[in-house]
């Protein structure tokens, strides 16, 4: 294997890897977002008083890049209100008093499959979003342009982000749905290979996941050093296989399908069963947490019933993240809902809530060298402050991932994230 | 419950890192440099070296106390700069003149410029720069270290003698190596400088490419021009500069191939100052020289984006 990106060496935190997910009781009510992908909201289906069952279809996809929603419940719909959500965009959400009965809805049964087209529609209707964290609508990311040119289906279970262990858990307990989803996936898509990449950290993970795949015609498994961020999807691509995607293009240009490990689990229980994505382990952490472990929980779960269920808090939370520490969202509320493509909610007391101060960059260029993109951080923030969107643009600032590597490995604790994050913003608004 | 919690943006988690520790590791790595000129040059060589620090330290107070400026004397900053300083002068340097340097170095090349990180140039090698040119007999006054001569007279340098043509006069290579030469107080022990290297690198505080790029340069250049490319590498103030002057974050490159230019840069200067200049050091002027070239070499060797459009 050739050059790897770069990258930076975060603590690992997995304190939940011997946590095997436990079902939380079903809450007294869920409230379930419709925007909970990348691209248009779904549509609401459904109004206050309307009686729903689990797995019932209550919004409709808006767009070619979006997902329908399903209900994680059963019971009343109790109103259909406008929501300030974590990530600072307002979402319609469907809120629901449940019955705690659990009703499965009869629209509930296995997809009739027989190619790719039917495949890719059975996909669409589960609801399907990328489960690694970016929400991107699985139907999508399997109907690429131009399907013959897909060579290699990579399977992401690098979880690279400290403290969650969700995907691990996936890897361990539901392995054989990992590899019978990334089956169907080769089967209806004509793809010969599939890799399933994974960080060494989780030496249990790739043992096992090794094991099942002996008896696999054209599936490996890779261990990929823990190196963060390995489970990013280009950065998965290039160390993997060594292919790099063009600035504004997709894997799927460089023949390359992504998929996460989780993603192809619930696709293969989605087959045999017809249960939309209506749950979702997520890994519950922190230092303000009193047990921290991995859970299941209906989508649409306040955050406040899973930290309830962990025995509360040992300690005031002062921080509460949507996902991991290094890409998560800081969320104000813990009557906000988990969504779909959650795998962690954690609770951080005081002291690792605030961050040390920041001072004056001394140029010293460790975010250059920590930038997997091969960006220059320290010249981003210096364009933002001079307002110079041209430059930013110049200097590539549509292909930060927003990572995290340059704030991190800052010795003057710069918020490069957040900066680079504005920049975007504002080239965004001077269309440069 | 009534909840208030902290918003702020990713990443959630921050290294060790911070200047402060970077500057703290630049000190701990001019520890054996120091020691190795109190064994050399005496008590005076500390005193100089504290004097320096001081008026660093207390030009930057001073100067951010009176401008409304947050006070960051405690990043250890302008204590690095006071010791680098200090070693590019003679021990026999007057007081009054070692601390005069420490406040140019300070106020006028770094604060006046934006402080820390808004420097062009390198504050202390710009101060020693003035001291030499303001005070050209008692910048180049030289003592012969203690282990030569215990009594205290002066000497000439290796590159003085060389320069003179008389190269009988030279120390040997290992007394070079130890520092037994006449010089600036710090700059004369190679040993010492060198462990301060593997503890920078140990430390990643820096990394090889302007040290190898700028002694490497050095050495080739001077072999081919047909002078002793270990006396030069041994001699002046090479390895100071090149391991902590050149690699002056705010004063250098960002990216490995800038550094590997400048560092060239840093060399082929200092042999041509050497060889052809009417100095007998150079490196001082070539790293000088080297950070106002420094911006463009940043934007020469800008890494390109992974599957950027360009």
């Amino acid at each position: 294997m050739g050059k790897r990106l770069n990258g930076v060496h975060v603590p690992h935190s997995k304190n939940t890897t011997q946590s095997k997910p436990q079902r939380i009781p079903t809450p007294q009510q869920v409230i379930i977002p419709m925007s909970m992908h990348i691209g248009a909201p779904s549509k609401v289906l459904v109004k206050a008083g309307d009686e729903v069952k689990v797995g019932q279809k209550i919004g409709e996809a808006g767009g070619f890049v979006s997902a329908p929603v399903h209900s994680s419940v059963s019971g009343k719909v109790k109103s259909v209100d406008e929501i300030l959500m974590a990530n600072g965009s307002r979402s319609a959400c469907v809120i629901i008093n449940t019955d705690g009965l659990q009703e499965v809805s009869e629209e509930v049964k296995p997809p009739e499959v027989a190619d790719a087209a039917s495949f890719v529609s059975a996909i669409r209707e589960s609801g399907l979003v990328g489960l690694g964290g970016a929400g991107f609508p699985a139907s999508v990311k399997l109907s690429p342009k131009d399907p013959s040119a897909i060579d290699v289906l990579l399977i992401n279970g690098a979880e690279c982000e400290p403290f969650i262990t969700s995907d691990m858990r996936t890897m361990l307990d539901e392995g054989e749905y990992v590899i019978k989803g990334i089956n169907y996936v080769k089967k209806y898509l004509g793809m010969k290979r599939a890799i399933i990449g994974i960080e060494d950290n989780k030496p249990k993970a790739i043992e096992h996941l090794k094991e099942l795949c002996s008896k696999e015609e054209g599936i490996e498994v890779v261990s990929l050093p823990a190196s963060y961020p390995q489970g990013g999807e280009k950065v998965l691509i290039y160390n993997i296989l060594g292919r790099i995607v063009p600035q504004g293009k997709l894997p799927s240009d460089v023949g390359v399908i992504v998929m996460n490990v989780t993603s192809a689990a619930f696709l293969a229980k989605y087959m045999e069963t017809g249960m939309p994505l209506v749950e979702k382990c997520l890994t519950v952490d922190g230092s303000a947490v009193a047990n921290p472990q991995n859970v299941i929980a209906p989508v649409g779960t306040p955050f406040k019933d899973i930290f309830d269920f962990c025995g509360g808090f040992k300690k005031e939370p002062k921080k509460v993240l949507m996902g991991g520490p290094m890409m998560g969202i800081a969320i104000p509320s813990l009557d906000l809902p988990m969504v779909k493509n959650n795998n962690a909610v954690l609770a951080f007391s005081k002291d690792e809530a605030l961050l040390p101060p920041t001072t004056a960059c001394i140029r010293c260029g460790k975010c250059i060298a920590a930038c997997p993109m091969n960006l220059s951080p320290v010249e981003l923030e210096m364009a933002y402050q001079k307002k110079d969107a041209q430059r930013l643009k110049d200097l590539k600032i549509d292909l930060c991932m927003e990572c995290g590597c340059c704030s991190f490995v800052c010795p003057a604790r710069r918020d490069l994230v957040l900066n680079n994050k504005l920049s975007k913003a504002y080239v965004r608004e001077m269309k440069v | 419950m009534n909840e208030k919690f902290i918003i702020s943006c990713s990443p959630h988690i921050r290294g060790n890192n911070s200047t402060a520790v970077v500057m703290r590791d630049v000190l701990i790595a001019l520890l054996p440099a120091l020691l190795a000129s109190v064994w050399l040059f005496g008590m005076r060589a500390l005193m100089l070296t504290l004097v320096c620090a001081a008026f660093a330290v207390g030009s930057e107070y001073v100067f951010q106390k009176a401008s409304g400026r947050p006070i960051t004397v405690n990043d250890y900053s302008a204590a690095v700069t006071g010791v680098i300083l200090a070693f590019n002068l003679p021990s026999t340097l007057p007081y009054w003149m070692a601390a005069l340097g420490s406040v140019i170095a300070i106020v006028v090349v770094k604060q006046l410029f934006g402080g820390l990180g808004r420097n062009f140039a390198n504050p202390a090698i710009t101060a020693r720069i003035v001291l030499l040119v303001s005070f050209a007999g008692p910048m180049t006054t030289w003592a012969v270290p203690k282990p030569v001569s215990p009594d205290f007279i002066t000497g000439a340098t290796p590159l003085g003698m060389m320069a003179s043509g008389n190269v009988g006069a030279l120390p040997s290579l290992s007394q070079m190596f130890l520092g037994i030469r006449g010089g600036s107080l710090g700059e004369t022990c190679s040993a010492a400088l060198l462990l301060g290297l593997a503890y920078l690198l140990y430390r990643k505080v820096i990394t090889w490419h302007i040290p190898a790029a700028f002694v490497g340069t050095v050495a080739v250049l001077t072999a081919v021009l047909g002078e002793n490319p270990l006396y030069h590498v041994l001699s002046g103030g090479l390895l100071l500069g090149a391991v902590f002057m050149a690699t002056d974050y705010t004063t250098s490159p960002f990216t490995d191939k800038g550094k590997l230019i400048f560092g060239a840069g840093c060399g082929i200067l200092t042999v041509i100052i050497r060889v052809f200049g009417n100095y007998p050091e150079g490196v001082s002027f070539a790293i000088l020289l080297m950070n106002i070239l420094c911006p463009h070499i940043d934007n020469w060797t800008r890494n390109k984006a992974l599957g950027g459009n360009y």
